[in-house]
């Protein structure tokens, strides 16, 4: 969900763009987080954990948790939080720890 | 291996006034964020601050933010990493940074550590489900990139940020549930909580959450309110709806760097958890290695700023560099700094800083 009207912010957003979660199509802003694009789409659900497989999401924001790990364009362990959407990328569901293959 | 006269890790507000008062004494500097931006957390702080004019007061963090950041671009005595983490810190005092898939070892002749600090979590059930966030993670979420964590919120403190994030979560068009707070009264400043009391929230000092509730993600949350000796009241449990918990209990420092630097360290609670010893200097066991900001101690970003000028100042006057005014200089920024720290807002802080004093 996107703020429509701030009393004191204006948001300059980038070129709107296309990219995939788990093979879905859904549009963001350029150069916004991948974890804010996917927030503004209503997804809030990112990783499965390794041991209880428990849904995880966003936690700190800011890079330092480690709570939204994903995969991105076949790399996992991406924190969403600090990486900037660009066009075509393929962000999945990280289960687990991930492997580079 | 590259060397530098002063190096600095983290471009936030202490990092930023370090480089600049350091430059300003001559010293070549290199700043180092693993950000792709300067500013650190104040880039989302919309609040105007408190304190006195040089202190800032009545500004905001957002303005403050880009104001410092280009001062520093500009400055040609500070070179600037960005999107650079700092990986470690060496024996031999060299510092190994990551810029771009790339290691460069960096040699300095005085360090400044300011990396700031990071969001506690609070141990309930359900704690880890998508939908309980740090409230200044929803800060950053709202204020920076214009998005919704949900529709409704429970925001756990109300210390100054959770009850300024509350605000700003309303002026967002967010609905918030209550604030919940656990000790006996409000922490944060009085003028902050008036405001969203005025807005309608309701704000319950003695409460706590016992746990999140929902499949997946968060639905809501149960609170109860709390007996003296801070255990839940059997009977008094309530649901909350809510799809979004914030929790706002504290911050820690971020001390890897200092730990591996092998500086002596001491936990002390009301500073946020393990802090470094320092002397009046702002340098802590280790020679040339200066702290300043949230990571040597949780305070805000006015008195962040005030210990990166310190820093800065002090680490290039021990490198030689001086000026006509070095000394009123120096003395100006420690009285903003017994200023922000007096009376009894800064009680806490003063009880905690002679924990830590070399």
């Amino acid at each position: 969900m996107r703020i429509k009207k701030h009393p004191i912010l204006e948001f300059k957003t980038g070129k709107i763009v296309k990219f995939t979660f788990d093979g879905r199509e859904l549009e963001g802003h350029e150069g916004e987080t991948i974890a804010a694009a996917l927030h503004a789409a209503g997804i809030r659900t990112m990783r499965e954990s390794g041991h209880l497989h428990r849904p995880r999401g966003l936690f700190c924001n800011i890079g330092n948790c480690s709570s939204c790990l994903m995969v991105v364009n076949g790399e996992p362990n991406v924190r969403v939080c600090v990486e900037r959407l660009r066009e075509g990328m393929n962000v999945e569901t990280q289960k687990g720890k991930g492997e580079l293959k | 291996m590259r060397q530098i006269e002063i190096a600095i890790v983290g471009g936030g507000p202490a990092g930023l006034a370090a480089a600049l008062n350091a430059s300003k004494l001559g010293a070549q500097v290199i700043l180092i964020d693993r950000n792709d931006y300067l500013g650190g957390q104040l880039i989302k702080q919309t609040h105007r601050f408190f304190g006195s004019k040089q202190q800032r007061a009545s500004e905001r963090g957002i303005d403050i933010a880009l104001e410092l950041a280009n001062e520093v671009m500009a400055n040609e005595k500070i070179e600037v990493l960005t999107e650079a983490t700092a990986l470690g810190h060496y024996e031999d005092g060299v510092l190994l940074v990551e810029q771009a898939g790339k290691i460069m070892a960096i040699k300095p002749e005085r360090f400044i550590v300011a990396t700031g600090g990071a969001e506690k979590t609070l141990l309930f059930p359900n704690n880890d489900l998508p939908g309980v966030y740090g409230a200044g993670a929803v800060q950053t979420l709202v204020n920076v990139f214009g998005v919704k964590p949900g529709k409704r919120v429970l925001m756990v403190g109300a210390g100054n940020i959770g009850v300024i994030v509350s605000y700003q979560l309303l002026q967002a068009g967010v609905e918030v549930a209550a604030i919940i707070e656990g000790a006996p009264r409000i922490g944060a400043y009085w003028v902050h909580a008036a405001k969203v009391v005025r807005a309608g929230v309701p704000i319950y000092t003695r409460h706590t959450i016992l746990r999140a509730e929902g499949e997946g993600e968060v639905k809501g949350a149960v609170i109860a309110q709390l007996d003296d000796n801070w255990q839940p009241i059997p009977g008094t449990e309530r649901e909350i709806e809510a799809d979004v918990i914030c929790l706002s209990v504290g911050l820690t420092p971020l001390t890897e760097l200092l730990w591996q630097a092998g500086c002596q360290m001491t936990f002390v609670p009301e500073l946020g958890g393990n802090v470094p010893f320092r002397n009046e200097q702002l340098e802590t066991s280790v020679p040339g290695l200066y702290v300043a900001g949230d990571v040597s101690g949780i305070e805000e970003a006015s008195a962040a700023m005030m210990e990166g000028a310190l820093a800065g100042i002090n680490a290039a006057a021990s490198l030689g560099y001086t000026s006509d005014t070095l000394t009123a200089d120096r003395q100006n920024v420690l009285d903003q700094l017994a200023g922000l720290r007096s009376g009894p807002v800064g009680e806490k802080i003063r009880k905690g800083l002679a924990q830590c004093s070399l």
